[in-house]
């Protein structure tokens, strides 16, 4: 038993120290560093936030609609009289929930899909690469819909269903990214000792492919946060009654911003922050320094920030 | 300074500031002066800082390299000191560069035309109206057929050779006083090689522009070059003629070079050179190379040696120079003791084998016809005895990777039996061999940063091998993976490194190694030292050597590079267009009688040995698909008999001990009547 066990502990402790590393390795580079604060905030508010909250978030009172922000208020109220606050963190705490669980579920088997037809071509590549340009067609709000009308909604739906439509891109990239290693030498010497195909994607393809999925993984998750909110501001229909979501908040209340702009600027800005936890991209192997996809993400960052509100004002119009 | 001098490099030294924010040196004190006229040559291992001297020479460093003393002058010029529009001015007109890889230098959605007619009004005071007529002066000055032609064609559809000499052509644009040659012709096949080393010495008769050629081929530097500095770690070690520096180097490091260079007149293995070239940074205060100098002294090791100057007009930086003569030039020859004996049973044999590529048209599908154009391989019928190393031979195109990759299961072939043993066939697809034939046959590949996984480590490269055929698991796995390095002579340490944190040298190690942990019957070698240095080629010839006596194992061992292949073959096939020229043991292909295909690639072959040129037989021109009938060299052929040559099919003559040539002229007519015709120039 115990000599069962040793591995089993090295191993752990090997990955409890890469881990280390890693992380080290991010907050070394300012970039990194300030992504890192970002990520670990959100985090400890999504995880800390039913306790943090000073008020019940279906609490009504009529006295205090649309009252502006005051000590006991800190974010105001809205036009039931809910806290504003409390409502932002409970509706972040499940946002980030639901497309934590999506976006790896995504990235996984849209990796994988991609990874395979990558390294097999063939027939078999032409006829699903033209379903997915199909599927990428279609405008993603249709799509999801016609899920939501066959399926219903909850949250046993959301996350397939968010999962599936953000894994079919994904497809695309790793297939690309697997096409450029498929022709090095080292596939084909896998290939040349008998190596099975899932082997071949497992050992020698997916390692190098890993970089690429991670950079499109923080990518879809931040469309994904987006659509997510879209979807319960466009048509509220995921929306358990009086539970809070990001989009839904700030869609009811766009048509409010003329005259009270606190209930819905403040969700969306906490939106906005949440939006952009692709921040540390460390995977970049430092060794590699033509290697720039970190960037990615923090430039998406400075481009998304000016056009969510303009966004939200369209979609309320 | 003296008029002549058109390029002076006066103690030039080039560093990098390290992640740590270390000073590194790349070039030390390099004091160079270059005359109007003249050919050098800058000799060293990769990492041995030519390159980025002769980029120095433009005014050009690196990203992240800054010169840390020191200066570059072009006539009168500081060329780090030159404004951006004056530097312009003389960068690509005055100092102008060859690259390394003409294919990837070209632009390739323009035509060649205009290309070199851009350089030439960039380059170039003519008025306008001239420019036309100067892209065909200058094609013909590259002695390219047919200018007109050429100058409207695309970069792709030239060949290698073409690609140059465009390159070449676009370089003279401008009359340069002094052209680079970044390595201009590795990559090349030899036939070409030669021809473009031949119109680069006609360059320098003709225009009398000075030439600093940048090459780690100490024969192609011996074709081109009057002066020679041979580069260690950043230094200049040795610099001198020519003659002085290939044939008495009053240098160990230059001489452990030469010694390791195989050569076409010895069979014997060439000497490797121990250790490897210490990193920027990493020298230590005495002398770069007193960590692989055989005639080191304690004194070596304080304070860096000065330059020496000998009374021959030698420059050197060895204290005990006038010892390097010790460290004899030739090679005790070792040829018997290296080989086994010759194999009783044949490990692999080849019947008939013939190799398409050709896809089938649609018409062609559905009446059931083959695709009408001639195999890329066909009629290849040989055998190799066990433990017996077989050497396919031949330039690009003539199908030697084509027959490893259908031994191997990567590509079947179409017709014809191919069999390991006594009857087990190697015809399937790997993905239909049973696991016992996978393992027997193994692969190992040219350039090992393509063929390791450079995500994995060592441990991990080794372990694939183990699992798939052994099933090792844990302590065993580690075991073994430990015998496999200490066989391939590194140690256990190297187990966690990543192949970026290794020397080609140790990462082609590791691929050998990787390829024998299956204990294989059949190695299948593919080009494996011609991404090397010549200093690590020699160490992992004499590694695959070493193997082989241990285990006895079978080499098929492709190269296009005929000294390399002498050094490990007992026996040799030559191809061309993926047809059988000549076939033999191996001393027998070496000697007359040639087929006219071997003579030609005998006399292209480039030996460290000024004086000495290579004997231009055939054209360079490079064909895309066999003919359809007779030989298949009778395009190129220099000894082509008539029309017999065009519509029949050549003969084999073989000799009483089985060397074959096959050509319609009789064995005793292709005996070349003087070889050393031709040999001064």
């Amino acid at each position: 038993m115990t000599s069962s066990m040793a591995p089993g502990n090295a191993q752990t402790s090997t990955w409890i120290l890469r881990l280390g590393k890693v992380v080290r390795a991010m907050a070394s580079r300012p970039s990194g560093a300030i992504g890192l604060v970002i990520v670990l905030i959100h985090l400890f508010i999504a995880v800390s936030s039913p306790w943090l909250v000073p008020f019940d978030y279906k609490a009504i009172s009529s006295l205090l609609i649309l009252s502006p922000p005051d000590a006991v208020h800190w974010w105001g109220t809205d036009h039931l009289g809910r806290d504003v606050f409390t409502r932002t963190l409970l509706g972040g705490r499940e946002a980030i929930l639901v497309t934590l669980i999506a976006t790896p579920l995504a990235v996984a088997w849209g990796g994988f899909i991609g990874i395979y037809l990558g390294l097999v071509g063939g027939k078999l590549d032409d006829v699903l690469m033209r379903l997915v340009d199909a599927f990428l067609a279609l405008p993603w709000i249709l799509k999801m819909l016609l899920m939501i009308a066959t399926f219903g909604t909850g949250l046993g739906v959301l996350i397939p269903t968010l999962a599936f439509f953000y894994g079919i891109p994904v497809i695309r990239i790793a297939r690309a990214a697997a096409h450029n290693v498929v022709a090095r030498d080292f596939v084909l010497a896998a290939r040349a000792r008998g190596h099975g195909r899932l082997s071949t994607i497992g050992r020698e393809l997916l390692p190098n492919v890993l970089d690429a999925l991670l950079v499109e993984g923080a990518m879809r998750w931040s469309w994904m946060l987006l659509a997510f909110s879209s979807l319960s501001f466009f048509f509220g229909i995921w929306c358990i009654p009086a539970n809070a979501r990001l989009g839904s908040y700030g869609g009811r209340f766009a048509n409010l911003f003329g005259d009270c702009p606190m209930v819905g600027s403040v969700p969306y800005c906490s939106f906005e922050l949440t939006d952009h936890r692709h921040q540390p991209d460390c995977r970049c192997p430092r060794q590699d320094p033509g290697c720039r996809q970190g960037t990615k993400g923090a430039n998406l960052i400075w481009t998304r920030i000016p056009f969510c509100p303009f966004e939200t004002s369209v979609l309320a119009l | 300074m003296d008029k002549d001098t058109v390029l002076s490099f006066r103690d030039l030294s080039i560093g990098f500031v390290s992640r740590a924010g270390q000073l590194l040196p790349v070039l030390r004190n390099i004091d160079l002066q270059i005359q109007r006229g003249e050919t050098v040559g800058l000799v060293g291992e990769s990492g041995s800082g030519k390159s980025t001297l002769a980029l120095a020479a433009m005014g050009y460093l690196k990203a992240g390299l800054q010169v840390t003393g020191g200066s570059v002058h072009f006539g009168t010029h500081d060329m780090f000191g030159l404004s951006r529009s004056a530097l312009e001015f003389v960068r690509g007109g005055k100092v102008a560069l060859v690259p390394q890889n003409a294919g990837q230098s070209l632009t390739p959605t323009l035509r060649v035309g205009s290309q070199i007619l851009e350089a030439v009004a960039l380059h170039s005071d003519l008025p306008p109206v001239e420019y036309e007529r100067r892209v065909m002066a200058l094609l013909r000055q590259v002695r390219m057929p047919d200018p007109q032609a050429m100058a409207s064609r695309y970069p792709h559809e030239l060949s290698g050779g073409q690609q140059q000499r465009v390159a070449i052509a676009m370089a003279l644009a401008g009359e340069p006083d002094v052209l680079l040659l970044d390595e201009p012709t590795t990559g090349l096949d030899v036939t070409t090689q030669a021809h473009i080393l031949a119109l680069l010495r006609d360059i320098n008769r003709e225009t009398q522009t000075a030439m600093v050629y940048v090459s780690h081929d100490l024969g192609a530097i011996a074709r081109v070059c009057d002066r020679v500095v041979v580069l260690y770690a950043g230094e200049m070690v040795l610099a001198g003629s020519a003659r002085q520096v290939l044939l008495s180097p009053a240098h160990p490091y230059a001489r452990g070079l030469l010694n390791s260079i195989p050569r076409l007149s010895q069979s014997s293995l060439p000497e490797a050179l121990p250790g490897r070239q210490p990193l920027p940074g990493d020298v230590g205060d005495g002398c770069s190379f007193v960590e692989r100098c055989a005639l080191a002294q304690p004194s070596c090791r304080s304070g860096r040696p000065a330059l020496q100057f000998l009374p021959d007009g030698a420059v050197t930086r060895c204290l005990f120079h006038d010892r390097s003569g010790e460290m004899a030039l030739t090679r005790p020859a070792r040829t018997t003791a290296l080989r086994v004996g010759a194999g009783a049973t044949d490990a692999l044999s080849l019947n008939q084998v013939a190799i398409s590529y050709a896809q089938a048209t649609v018409m062609q599908q559905l009446l059931g016809r083959r695709p009408d154009v001639p195999h890329t391989v066909a009629d290849i019928t040989f055998s190799v005895g066990a433990g017996q190393t077989m050497g396919l031979v031949g330039e690009s195109g003539s199908g030697k990777s084509s027959i490893l990759k259908a031994l191997a299961g990567l590509n079947p072939p179409i017709a014809g039996r191919m069999s390991m043993g006594a009857d087990q066939s190697l015809a399937p697809h790997v993905d239909q061999r049973p696991p016992d034939h996978l393992r027997r046959v193994q692969l190992i590949f040219q350039n090992p940063d393509d063929s390791l996984n450079p995500r994995h480590t060592v441990a991990q490269i080794l372990a694939q091998p183990l699992r798939l055929y052994f099933g090792l698991t844990g302590e065993a796995l580690y075991q073994r993976s430990i015998q496999l390095l200490e066989r391939v002579r590194m140690g256990a340490h190297y187990l966690d490194r990543l192949p970026s944190q290794m020397s080609g040298g140790e990462k082609q190690r590791v691929a050998i190694a990787r390829a024998f942990a299956a204990e294989p019957d059949i190695v299948l070698c593919d080009e494996v030292t011609s991404a090397l240095d010549v200093s690590v080629q020699a160490a992992v010839l004499d590694l695959l050597n070493d193997l082989k006596r241990d285990k006895g194992t079978t080499y098929l061992f492709v190269s296009h590079d005929l000294a390399v292949v002498r050094v490990l073959a007992d026996s040799v096939a030559v191809l061309y267009q993926g047809r059988l020229c000549e076939i033999g043991p191996a001393a027998e292909v070496y000697a007359a009688p040639f087929h006219p295909y071997t003579e030609v690639l005998l006399g292209a072959v480039l030996e460290p040995v000024p004086d000495k040129s290579p004997i231009l037989l055939a054209e360079d021109i490079v064909e895309l698909a066999p003919p359809a009938e007779g030989c298949a060299f009778q395009r190129r052929c220099p000894k082509k008999v008539g029309a017999i040559c065009e519509t029949t099919a050549p003969p084999w003559q073989l000799s009483a001990s089985g060397h074959g040539i096959c050509c319609h002229i009789a064995r005793d007519q292709l005996i070349p009547a003087t070889r050393d015709a031709g040999q001064h120039d």
